[in-house]
């Protein structure tokens, strides 16, 4: 099957968008806190996108900005992802009160807004890194064991998952040997999409103050340092809102196409 | 004159879409040629894939989709109706030509009372007024035997059998007096005991309205009773065309003869033999239910032989294997294997116990994880039952696949690379890799061509000689039965209703149900139909 040029484009932005985490100290022309201009300078050969409300390089703060906020968000997802994915297998092979349990807490949770919680619990907790990826990444879970729950009720019926049953196989060889590698498909699709969600959350929170704290720069933070300059007529608020569109879409035509591959895998007919 | 129905050099074309190439084009139907005269019946047999429904479809100048009828001529009533307008292939189907389909419950639309349906085809045609319509409905109702016809219209499609309800859809393909109608497996679906009724039914109503018909099915036995000419097909392609008295007494080609003879395994029954497996006044329930699925089933299952358990769908035949592996608690009884009572709940079977009960699936697809190779499949039980690792566990497999006659190449191919008798023989194997004393066989090779299941029987039966391993064979196909058991259990309703020797169970006197069963498993002869018919009628005037 051919790639489709949507997907193609994704994945050459969210290479460049890692590439630019990843080397963010080799590639930034100038360091993260260093005041190199005026206030609210427009693009020029030295400051390529401008400088912000004090002075500092835009570019440089996207770079560094675009690690925090990637690592934040991949950490964030990858929690969700096995804690969710977890205890959705978990509760679809026990069935029974296990399932009862864990299915209600998540309904529980689901009810509550996340953003709504996540602000009342970041509030009370201290603010750091570690506080923040395991918050993000516990309420992102509850989506995450909704489908992995789902994708295995599916597959615990096989004939193949009694036939291990039958033979004595233990509750972990059912649950990693049986149903992940055929559940893998749906969830590495959905992960796309949960670590776009992941991002438009740290990025809200860091808007509202509540995410990530100076001297630490993300986007969500950088559009609140330059909100004011919108009502002068000043670029530099768009240039990390951009920054995070960009990302978004550029995942999400890559999870597209692969979501489009797993259902042909099951017999759709995805072109 | 020519005939009704004239299909000439037809060939069928579609485009194939195999991952990770590609796509190609594949060619279906090639070069096949048939007539049928007004008022007979053609049939058309051949195992899955063989192009038979495509070819009947093409009868009406339909191709299920992506299907493209490339090549020929399709003559009906003495003009090609290959490439005819949108518009006139409408006014044409289901006015000349008509379609009962496998499965009548998907066919039927559930929101809508049967006679309804049943006409609407003669209105939108606008062939006959309302009134009119519905009189042909009641007197093909009453025609194809169905109870009450004059009231039989007003129900819904959920409030009759299936049996009746495939008698319902060959009503409404009659209703608009068309030339030609294509029945595409009509009995296929339905139990033994229905599908005899529903046959004789067919037969009559196409004698009667002197309609010309192709039927289309994968069992000759079937189609013998029907047919008057016969057009076996193999991949697409024409292997035998003949009327049916020569196709079922001197088949000329070697793949017709193979049809004909299927299902003739003689297997001599073993003598008596101390007992692996038995079963005593079993009774169990699904859990939150109140009705009992087994009630007091009592049976033996001596060492090294078969027990076949036959009944027809919603007899307990699977539920009573459930009960013997521990996956339905039985709610009463006792069951001892290999000289010691069995755990009613499977997690407190000792790892032995489970060893040596294995099962076999009706699916192999889904009884194989499609993300594990063979090897991986297999090897598992060495693994887990004997701690075999490495080399020596792959030496095993190899060795338990030329015992199933697969031999070298298959072990790191994954279930998706084999074909349907291929998966079923690796499930045999995975079995096999325990070392069972028993293994439960569940309705293994009704999902099979005649062909490759009379091959997995012959599989069975020289590995049972080898290894000397039980089977409980749960079936609902007598010849299949007839072939490989020692004992037989006759089960109806969730009780055993005749148990005992092969010869025994099948010598007479009958109980009721054993005798229905048995006389209604088509045998592959002309005349078979009428005389069973004939016979019934004779016992009913008895009474």
């Amino acid at each position: 099957m051919r790639m489709p040029l949507s997907a193609l484009i994704g994945l050459i932005l969210t290479g460049g968008f890692v590439f630019c985490a990843l080397f963010a100290q080799v590639i930034a022309p100038y360091p993260l806190e260093a005041i190199t201009g005026g206030v609210w300078e427009g693009p020029s050969s030295t400051h390529l996108l401008g400088t912000d409300t004090i002075g500092r390089d835009i570019l440089s703060r996207l770079i560094y900005g675009g690690q925090i906020t990637i690592f934040v968000a991949l950490a964030s997802s990858i929690i969700a992802f096995g804690l969710g994915s977890f205890l959705g297998f978990l509760a679809a092979v026990r069935g029974g009160w296990i399932d009862q349990g864990l299915s209600r807490i998540v309904d529980l949770m689901m009810a509550i807004p996340s953003l709504i919680v996540a602000l009342v619990v970041l509030s009370v907790l201290p603010l750091n890194l570690t506080v923040l990826i395991l918050v993000i990444g516990i309420l992102d879970a509850t989506r995450v064991f909704r489908l992995a729950r789902a994708v295995a009720m599916d597959i615990a019926v096989m004939d193949y998952v009694e036939a291990a049953r039958l033979r004595g196989e233990g509750q972990s060889w059912i649950i990693f040997r049986e149903i992940l590698p055929n559940a893998l498909s749906p969830l590495v699709a959905e992960f796309g999409l949960r670590f776009i969600f992941a991002v438009l959350f740290i990025s809200t929170l860091s808007f509202l103050g509540l995410g990530i704290q100076p001297p630490l720069a993300d986007w969500g933070g950088m559009v609140r340092e330059n909100k004011d300059g919108l009502i002068y007529g000043k670029s530099a608020a768009l240039m990390p809102a951009l920054a995070i569109a960009l990302l978004a879409i550029s995942v999400n035509l890559v999870a597209d196409w692969i979501l489009s591959r797993t259902t042909s895998l099951k017999g759709g007919r995805g072109a | 004159m020519p005939d009704l129905l004239e299909i000439r050099n037809l060939r069928i074309e579609a485009t194939a879409y195999p991952p990770g190439e590609p796509p190609k084009d594949v060619v279906l139907v090639d070069d096949v040629s048939v007539s049928v005269a007004k008022g007979k019946v053609l049939g058309l047999i051949g195992e899955s894939g063989a192009g038979k429904s495509t070819i009947g479809l093409s009868a009406m100048a339909y191709g299920r989709g992506g299907v493209r009828l490339t090549g020929g001529e399709i003559l009906l009533n003495g003009r090609d109706i290959r490439g005819l307008s949108a518009a006139k292939l409408r006014a044409l189907r289901g006015r000349e030509v008509t379609y009962v389909a496998q499965s009548a419950a998907a066919a039927f639309n559930p929101a809508k009372r049967l006679m309804e349906q049943v006409i609407e085809t003669s209105l939108s045609h606008g062939l006959m007024g309302r009134a009119e319509a519905e009189a042909r409905a009641i007197m093909l109702f009453g025609k194809l035997g169905l109870p009450s016809p004059e009231t039989f219209g007003s129900r819904y499609p959920h409030q009759v059998s299936g049996g009746q309800l495939q008698r319902a859809m060959t009503a409404m393909a009659l209703c608009p007096k068309p030339d030609l109608v294509i029945f595409d497996e009509p009995t296929t679906a339905l139990d033994v005991t229905t599908q005899i009724d529903v046959l004789a039914a067919i037969k009559e109503a196409i004698h009667d309205t002197g309609v010309a018909a192709l039927y289309i099915t994968h069992d000759l036995a079937v189609v013998a009773q029907v047919a008057d000419d016969i057009l076996v097909l193999r991949h697409g392609k024409k292997v035998e065309y003949g009327p049916v008295r020569q196709i079922i007494t001197d088949p000329h080609e070697a793949y017709t003869r193979a049809l004909v003879s299927v299902r003739s395994i003689d297997h001599e029954e073993k003598a008596e033999a101390p007992a692996v497996l038995s079963v005593q006044n079993v009774t169990a329930r699904y859990p939150g239910t109140t009705f009992d699925v087994l009630k007091n089933v009592s049976v033996d299952l001596p060492a090294g032989q078969t027990l076949a358990v036959v009944g027809e769908s919603g007899s307990g035949k699977s539920t009573l294997a459930r009960a013997i592996t521990g996956l339905l608690p039985p709610a009463q009884g006792r069951i001892t294997f290999a000289g010691r009572e069995l755990s009613r709940d499977l997690k407190a079977r000792s790892r032995d116990d489970l060893r040596e009960l294995q099962m076999i699936y009706q699916m192999a697809d889904v009884a194989m994880n499609p993300r594990q190779t063979v090897g991986t499949i297999i090897g598992r039980p060495l693994e887990f039952y004997f701690g075999m690792t490495g080399e020596a566990k792959r030496q095993r497999v190899q060795e338990l696949l030329d015992q199933i006659e697969m031999g070298k190449g298959y072990i790191d191919r994954y279930p998706a690379e084999l074909s349907g008798g291929q998966k079923q023989r690796v499930c045999i194997a995975r079995a096999l890799a325990a070392k069972p004393k028993l293994i439960i066989c569940d309705e293994v090779t009704s999902a099979l061509d005649p062909l490759v299941a009379d091959g997995i029987l012959k599989l069975l039966l020289n590995l049972q000689a080898q290894e000397h391993v039980a089977y409980l064979f749960i079936t609902h196909d007598l010849a299949t039965v007839k072939a490989i058991a020692d004992k037989i259990a006759v089960m109806y309703r969730g009780q055993v209703v005749r148990y005992g020797s092969k010869t025994d169970v099948l010598t007479p006197p009958f109980d009721d149900y054993t005798d229905l069963l048995l006389s209604s498993v088509p045998e592959m002869r002309l005349g078979w139909l009428e005389e069973v018919l004939a016979h019934r009628k004779m016992e009913s005037a008895g009474n």
